[in-house]
């Protein structure tokens, strides 16, 4: 009975994931010139897990890359091999190559065959050159190599390259195979026996299964024996079937293993030949040899930064849906568990035969338990909260990267990695961030000479800074770079007729500009950045999580961006209100302020579109009573009430209410779970009287307003409302 | 005030699966009508409580309540099989369904006058409803089935609890 392994295959990749940003920061700390050998020790851990447990699922194709990868590291770490600059690239390369690879299998994609290839043959350019310098130590290099592929042994044999001896056997039998009564499967046992070897299915041919003619033979197959055998004794083997397939046997060649391997007509997944397995697709595995045939040159440097734009993206959205829990978290859990089961039994105790001498006691019992409960649940919130070092140990990689690429000298400082965030912000603040970091590189820091010119360090810095503030996180981006140029922004957002020409605006004004769809003032379009979709996108990003995003800068002296955020996307601060008898929640952070008024301080525009004047602009207002259809309580028919003035992407808006209740946290349930979407409101809320109150969603009530103008209302069917409150 | 009349009990849900054509049904009566639900998805029932109002929905989902934590929907049968309204009372009673919309499963509860009884049916003897033709709706009806001489009217939870799209929902609105 086999265990269905595919119930592990998540735990997998993430540890991958998780090895191969240790591999990375590993990579980018190690120093060419002195070799730290504890640091190369965690890079080849990293990937020796991978491949061991990749080879243990089966995803051959992962397991012979990383032992590639590994072998080159294990030269490293035996001192054998210098550290060298390209020698760390090709391998940061390769771990993108693998993060490339291991996403695409978790989303059970085809394997981008093409680049595997590349990286491979760079990774094996570098081991190459390493056999010409120092051969003698080869030898020594392979029973390792072997020793630890063990858990993988029909794998290794395609990588085993310096072992100077062996055959390759193309063999591809004609259809009618079987039924001279041959049966492969016994010919392999005997060249099984020669020596060490390794064989690959090309299950290409096979047919559709009611088209299967089981005496057919629609398999061919590539063999690698490895060891000192000679030619007669395979041939001796295949001289049964010589007039029935087409053989082709060829010497491995030693230093050019990929040259033969090229000539396979399929590579990995290893099966035994039992004629109705079929696992593997095949043309994209033929892809590879093609690949590697033509892949001649190294991977060219510019193919790396865009492969680390992509995919750790994309990782990041397929690992979404588990979590890792510190231990200690869950201990300090079941504790707060345990107390409240003890403060129950206690109450249960005292409820038995309760007097009102007990009543004391009984007070005493709630207020514990009360807090207990408080406790638990902000420990369950606690196991939602991850360091924001998830975002930001990936910035290293990025900067290092692109200031590569910009002939830029940039110094990134990190700083409160550790302050912790809810899982659900942290995956969606990952692109602005990486957003906001590219712009800095690109547009912010200087070339270092102009650098020198302005007096400046040579080095520029950016710096990430995390930390709380009143139930907020704040993330601040700063560079000491050029800073923004506000005449420069005032210009630029004239020529594209985004404000008028001698409009007056304030610094914090001229800054904003930058987040308006399709502004830019890069001169020039890179592909880092300057096309101008990019801060709009951020803000809208931002503001969709709850937070917002502000701008300070000095001309000459540098940027800072701050973005401000939620702790958490399960609890917002609201205002509860009143329309009628019903209660509904505003989001705090929409609201600007509110105001008593009376039905006379509103205007009219053509008998309908009402407005009210704010200080000195009119706003719209919204009658939350009419565009929900609620009896309006008693007092706003005396014409009084309150404008909630609310504000969203800069439009104020006044909602016109019954009263306000008071501010309330309240925990964000969904409507949607057993109903579904209901337009202007975002979700739902339970009370402290255990009843439901909606939780507004302002953009799209505004949205709602407008297009159900008032006119097209009619007046609010009471006897709906009257018949909730029997 | 909340309470459950019946749970599930789970031997007998053996019991009854094991016999192949019998079916049990959760009857309750409407308006004199007398109407039955598949007992599997009925999940609890409760008295009647306000709801909070949702707005701009159509005339019969009155509104959400929290059961337990989570939120639900209060569908007015009467209402959504147009009969008359009438006031809820006391003994006004909410059924809370496990509906399957789109491989979701949902919980809902609708509003009946009152729950009578659980009946064992044999499943040969349901027949289709007859074809009204386009005067009377039955995309809801399962079929009808004679119970002590009464006819219980089967409907189908799915289709009867499934969501009209919010577009659509605007129009019957206004």
């Amino acid at each position: 009975m086999s265990i269905d392994m595919s119930q592990f295959h998540q735990v997998f990749f993430e540890e991958c994931f998780e090895g191969l940003e240790v591999m990375e920061s590993g990579l980018l700390n190690l120093d060419t010139g002195d070799i730290d050998s504890e640091v190369i020790n965690t890079i080849f851990r990293g990937a020796h897990s991978i491949k061991g447990g990749s080879g243990t699922f089966g995803f051959n194709e992962v397991a012979d890359f990383t032992h590639v990868m590994e072998t080159l590291l294990d030269e490293m770490r035996d001192g054998r091999r210098k550290v060298t600059q390209p020698a760390i690239d090709v391998l940061l390369g390769s771990v993108d190559c693998l993060r490339t690879m291991l996403a695409s299998i978790q989303a059970e994609e085809s394997v981008d065959s093409a680049t595997v290839g590349m990286y491979k043959n760079a990774l094996e350019i570098e081991l190459s050159g390493l056999a010409s310098e120092s051969s003698p130590l080869v030898s020594v290099a392979t029973p390792s190599a072997n020793e630890s592929t063990e858990a993988i042994p029909l794998g290794d044999a395609a990588e085993v390259e310096s072992v100077e001896q062996g055959w390759k056997i193309a063999f591809c039998p004609y259809l009618d195979l079987l039924k001279t009564g041959n049966d492969p499967v016994r010919m392999f046992r005997e060249l099984a026996e020669l020596g060490q070897y390794s064989v690959t299915v090309n299950t290409r041919d096979i047919p559709a299964f009611d088209k299967l003619d089981p005496e057919e033979c629609n398999m061919s197959w590539a063999l690698e024996v490895v060891g000192d055998i000679p030619l007669a004794e395979i041939q001796e083997i295949f001289n049964w079937v010589e007039g029935d397939c087409e053989l082709d046997i060829q010497p491995l060649a030693k230093k050019k293993p990929k040259a033969a391997l090229v000539e396979k007509p399929a590579e990995p997944e290893p099966i035994l030949p039992t004629p109705s397995s079929t696992v593997i697709e095949p043309p994209q595995i033929t892809a590879v040899a093609v690949a590697l045939k033509e892949t001649v040159k190294t991977p060219s440097s510019k193919a790396e930064p865009q492969q680390s734009d992509n995919d750790p993206a994309k990782a990041a959205v397929k690992a979404a849906n588990t979590i890792r829990v510190d231990t200690t978290k869950i201990d300090a859990l079941i504790n707060m568990v345990g107390e409240v089961v003890i403060t129950q039994s206690m109450l249960t105790l005292i409820g038995e035969n309760f007097s009102m001498d007990k009543l004391a006691q009984l007070k005493r019992g709630l207020s514990q338990l009360e807090r207990h409960i408080r406790d638990m649940q902000q420990s369950v919130m606690n196991i939602r909260m991850v360091p924001i070092s998830f975002v930001f140990s990936r910035f290293p990689r990025l900067v290092h990267d692109i200031s590569a690429k910009l002939g830029k000298k940039i110094e990134l400082k990190l700083i409160g990695e550790n302050t912790e965030v809810d899982k659900a912000v942290v995956e969606l603040l990952s692109d602005p961030i990486v957003h906001l970091i590219r712009n800095s590189l690109d547009h912010g820091i200087e070339m270092p000479t102009d650098r020198i010119a302005a007096g400046k360090p040579e080095i520029g810095t950016i710096e990430l800074n995390a930390y709380h503030r009143g139930g907020h996180i704040v993330i601040e981006i700063t560079d000491d770079g050029r800073g923004l140029d506000r005449k420069k922004l005032i210009v630029k957002a004239v020529e594209k007729g985004l404000i008028e020409d001698n409009s007056v605006l304030s610094d914090k004004q001229a800054y904003e500009l930058i987040f308006l769809p399709g502004f830019s003032t890069a001169e020039s379009i890179t592909d880092i950045s300057g096309r101008g979709v990019g801060m709009d996108v951020v803000r809208r990003n931002i503001q969709s999580l709850g937070g917002n995003i502000e701008i300070i800068s000095e001309y000459g002296k540098g940027t800072t961006i701050s973005i401000h955020l939620p702790l958490t996307l399960a609890i917002i601060d609201g205002q509860s209100v009143a329309v009628g008898n019903e209660i509904y929640i505003v989001p705090l952070v929409s609201i600007k302020e509110s105001i008593n008024i009376t039905e006379n301080m509103i205007n009219k525009i053509a008998g309908k579109n009402e407005t009210y004047r704010l200080r000195d602009r009119y706003i719209p207002v919204i009658r939350m009573h009419e565009i929900f259809n609620v009896k309006p309580a008693n007092k706003t028919n005396s014409g009084e009430g309150v404008i909630v003035v609310v504000e969203r992407q800069g439009v104020l808006c006044g909602l016109f209410v019954d009263e306000l209740l008071g501010p309330q946290q309240v925990v964000v349930k969904s409507l949607e779970a057993n109903y579904r979407r209901v337009q202007g409101v975002s979700g739902a809320t339970i009370l402290g009287d255990g009843s439901v109150a909606l939780i507004l969603d302002i953009p799209g009530l505004v949205r709602f307003s407008n297009r159900k103008s008032p006119a097209s209302l009619k007046p609010q069917d009471s006897r709906n409302d009257a018949r909730n409150y029997h | 005030m909340m309470q459950e009349i019946i749970t599930k009990s789970a031997d007998q849900n053996r019991r009854y699966k094991e016999q192949v054509n019998v079916a049990q049904y959760l009857s309750f009566t409407l308006d004199n009508e007398e109407y039955g639900v598949d007992i599997l998805r009925v999940q609890e029932i409760r008295s009647w409580e306000p709801v909070s109002r949702i707005p701009n929905v159509p005339h019969y989902e009155k509104g959400v309540v929290n059961l337990r934590g989570s939120i639900v929907p209060i569908i007015d049968l009467r209402e959504k099989l147009g009969i008359k309204f009438t006031d809820y009372t006391l003994l006004t009673v909410v059924v809370v369904l496990q509906t399957n919309d789109n491989n979701k499963t949902r919980t809902m509860g609708v509003v009946v006058d009152s729950v009578s009884d659980v009946i064992n049916l044999d499943k040969t003897k349901i027949q289709d409803a007859p074809d009204f033709g386009a005067k009377v709706s039955n995309e809801f009806i399962n079929g009808l089935v004679s119970v002590n001489d009464r006819m219980v009217i089967l409907l189908d939870v799915d289709k009867l609890l499934k969501l009209e799209e919010p577009e659509e929902q605007e129009v019957s609105e206004n």
